[in-house]
């Protein structure tokens, strides 16, 4: 599905060897080594070996690993903040570790914006000249700076903090201005390094929740490292595994939790993969609000908005479901004068069993975006699961 | 006990280069000796120009400004006390001497400070030069500074420099190298240049410490010009050296507490620059 999307960066062949004869480690490696044995033959440390993956346009891609694993530097290669000791990594027909020095900042001002683990502000200028910093080093005039500046505070919800300094704000409003900073300067690739690794739970969620509807609003290609499987799962369009400098696995969070590569993803999502066990019951909410079949188009629409959901199930007098109507054709059947919401309604829902396993679930979220309806033996309606839920449902379990 | 070899004749060498300095370069140090004394002469006149309680009400006013009441209140005390002990005089000369040994130090410091940080070689070889300059015997310098600069204050000025000049260096370079290497990062991240980075996040970044620097500098001034009147710089420090001479300690104290009164204005002034961020 996101293979026909157009690659924005191609990263081939990556390598990293810290060390004085970085050549030397690579030698070592295509020998067979591993990380430590090389570290004893040579004294090269092999941050990174042989990385292939795109970053698609327009996707939220993560890198995940746990410390060590060389996320941290894999995300520095990408705009050379380290130098990278073989490989290609290809943005927009730019092949960045051959660029020259000029180039590459022009490179790095067009293409690449970063958020960093420890907001990085500059601790002498209020948030305002944060967040205009990279237009200031790019050249731009200082009125539309400012104004591209001032856009990017009120889209993270900063405005009235302009003149304020970095250290007269709480954690997560300093990453706030990380954000600004990274959103005003309107590069193609925002680089997210960690970036609410520092925060609290409550602050951290908050956050992710702003940084997925700003990028369903943005659509900016974004690079995000974390070491947060949780995290990983909640935000990422696609995972990116990291073990010991070595890519594990690629694929969505769905692909990862169920198709676990090997006994290292199997042992990371452990925790997480209690979906054998869990049952379509963990991730049920109860239903808001229903339509009954005797109810007219207008009712249903009414009920939709007042729960702000965008389908509603349809019960007969027995609580029995008989159907599914959505906004859109309940709002077509009021103009066209239908008074009974069951004239609509469609049968182009999902619906399980109490007990039926979490990770069925998945396969029917992917041709079907309604809730998944449960019911029990005599068909009445008992709750709705929805996608998020599942998700969150087994990263929870991940946590105990 | 002497060793069999023969003894090597260090003193000579470094005698032999300092006298061919001297002729080969009497241009330049003609030329250096003629603008500095101009400059000292030009500060001094100014300063002796203005009356003393204007000036008193001058630094009272600026302490007042940088720092605090009780300090303005501390620094009009002691200013009257030299005032009155009649060594208002040598204390001007004295405090032009540490402006201008300072001003000198400070405008070779600092480029040669940044250059430290940025380079690693470069401060490879400069650290050594520093630990020389700063432990070697400050009466040491006054030595060549005569044949250089002849007697008087000019030759006070360079050996002053010279021995003030390494906290200056030390703690500019300090300072640019203790900015968080996170800033450098997204500074770097957002493609900023060499120069933007050193203007925009280091230098700004450093500034408290590389004030702390210059804080130092003017104390080491301070107390070399006062040595400094061995080779005849007039100030506070002929006093206590006329006093030394004619065996009279109380004349002696009243010059060193003038020198005391001096050097904690100056300090908590600088101290206050650097803290207030003014």
């Amino acid at each position: 599905m996101s293979d026909n999307r157009n690659v924005k960066i191609r990263v081939r062949s990556l390598s990293k060897v810290f060390g004085s004869q970085p050549k030397k480690g690579l030698e070592l490696r295509d020998q067979g080594l591993k990380r430590p044995e090389i570290l004893d033959k040579s004294g090269q440390t092999l941050g990174l070996s042989n990385i292939d993956f795109d970053v698609h346009e327009g996707e939220l891609l993560v890198i995940m690993g746990l410390s060590g694993s060389g996320k941290s530097t894999l995300i520095r290669c990408l705009n050379r903040l380290i130098e990278p000791t073989e490989g290609e990594i290809v943005i927009d027909g730019e092949n960045i570790p051959s660029l020259k020095e000029k180039e590459l900042l022009e490179c790095r001002r067009r293409h690449f914006s970063m958020v960093f683990q420890n907001f990085a502000l500059f601790p002498n200028r209020t948030v305002r000249q944060n967040a205009e910093f990279g237009l200031e080093v790019r050249g731009v005039a200082p009125d539309e700076r400012r104004d591209a500046a001032q856009k990017s505070l009120t889209q993270v919800g900063l405005e009235g903090w302009e003149d304020a300094y970095p250290n007269q704000l709480s954690g997560g409003m300093q990453q706030r201005v990380g954000l600004a900073r990274a959103l005003a300067n309107d590069a193609t690739v925002l680089l997210m390094d960690e970036a609410f690794s520092a925060l609290d739970p409550l602050i951290r969620g908050d956050m992710q929740q702003e940084l997925l509807a700003l990028q369903h609003r943005m659509q900016k290609t974004t690079v995000f490292i974390t070491h947060d499987l949780d995290e990983a799962l909640t935000i990422g369009d696609r995972i990116v595994l990291l073990k010991d400098g070595e890519v594990v696995q690629i694929g969505t969070p769905e692909e990862i939790l169920t198709k676990p590569a090997d006994d290292y993803v199997r042992r990371f999502i452990e925790g997480v993969d209690k979906s054998r066990i869990l049952t379509a019951e963990s991730a049920m909410r109860k239903v808001r609000s229903t339509a009954r079949h005797t109810d007219g188009p207008r009712t249903a629409l009414r009920k939709m908005r007042e729960y702000s959901i965008d389908s509603i199930y349809i019960l007969d007098q027995e609580r029995r479901l008989i159907g599914l109507v959505d906004a859109d054709s309940a709002s077509q059947a009021y103009e066209q004068g239908k008074d009974k919401v069951t004239d609509v309604m469609t049968q182009e829902f999902r619906t399980v069993k109490r007990d039926e396993p979490l990770h069925n679930l998945f396969a029917m979220f992917h041709d079907n975006h309604f809730p998944i309806a449960v019911v029990d033996d005599d068909h009445v309606l008992q709750g709705v699961v929805v996608k998020g839920a599942v998700l969150d449902e087994l990263a929870q379990a991940g946590e105990q | 006990m002497a060793i069999d070899i023969p003894r090597i004749p260090l003193g000579d060498w470094i005698e032999g280069g300092l006298n061919w300095l001297t002729s080969e370069y009497s241009v330049v140090t003609r030329g250096i000796s003629r603008v500095t004394e101009t400059g000292i002469n030009f500060l001094n006149d100014g300063l002796m120009w203005l009356p003393p309680w204007s000036l008193l009400a001058i630094i009272t006013a600026l302490c007042w400004w940088v720092a605090n009441t009780r300090l303005a209140v501390g620094a009009a005390i002691g200013m009257a006390l030299i005032w009155n002990l009649g060594l208002w005089d040598p204390m001007i000369q004295t405090l032009t001497l540490v402006v201008i040994a300072t001003v000198v130090a400070v405008v070779i410091a600092l480029p040669v400070g940044i250059a430290a940080a940025l380079s690693e070689r470069l401060y490879k070889a400069i650290m050594p030069v520093l630990d020389f300059m700063q432990t070697m015997p400050a009466f040491v310098y006054l030595i060549p500074a005569i044949p250089f600069f002849g007697i008087g204050s000019v030759s006070a000025i360079f050996a002053t420099v010279i021995f003030s000049m390494p906290p200056a260096i030390r703690f500019t370079t300090l300072g640019i190298r203790q900015v968080p290497v996170e800033l450098i990062e997204a500074a770097d991240a957002y493609g900023a240049t060499r120069g933007q980075k050193l203007v925009k996040v280091q230098l700004p970044m450093s500034l408290s410490t590389v004030m702390a620097g210059i804080n130092q500098t003017i104390m080491l001034a301070l107390s070399m010009v006062v040595i400094a009147a061995m080779i005849g710089a007039d100030g506070l420090g002929s006093e206590v050296w006329r006093a030394i001479q004619r065996l009279r300690p109380g004349d002696g104290f009243e010059a060193g507490i003038a020198v005391v009164i001096l050097a904690m204005i100056l300090d908590r002034v600088t101290q206050s620059l650097r803290k207030s961020g003014k």
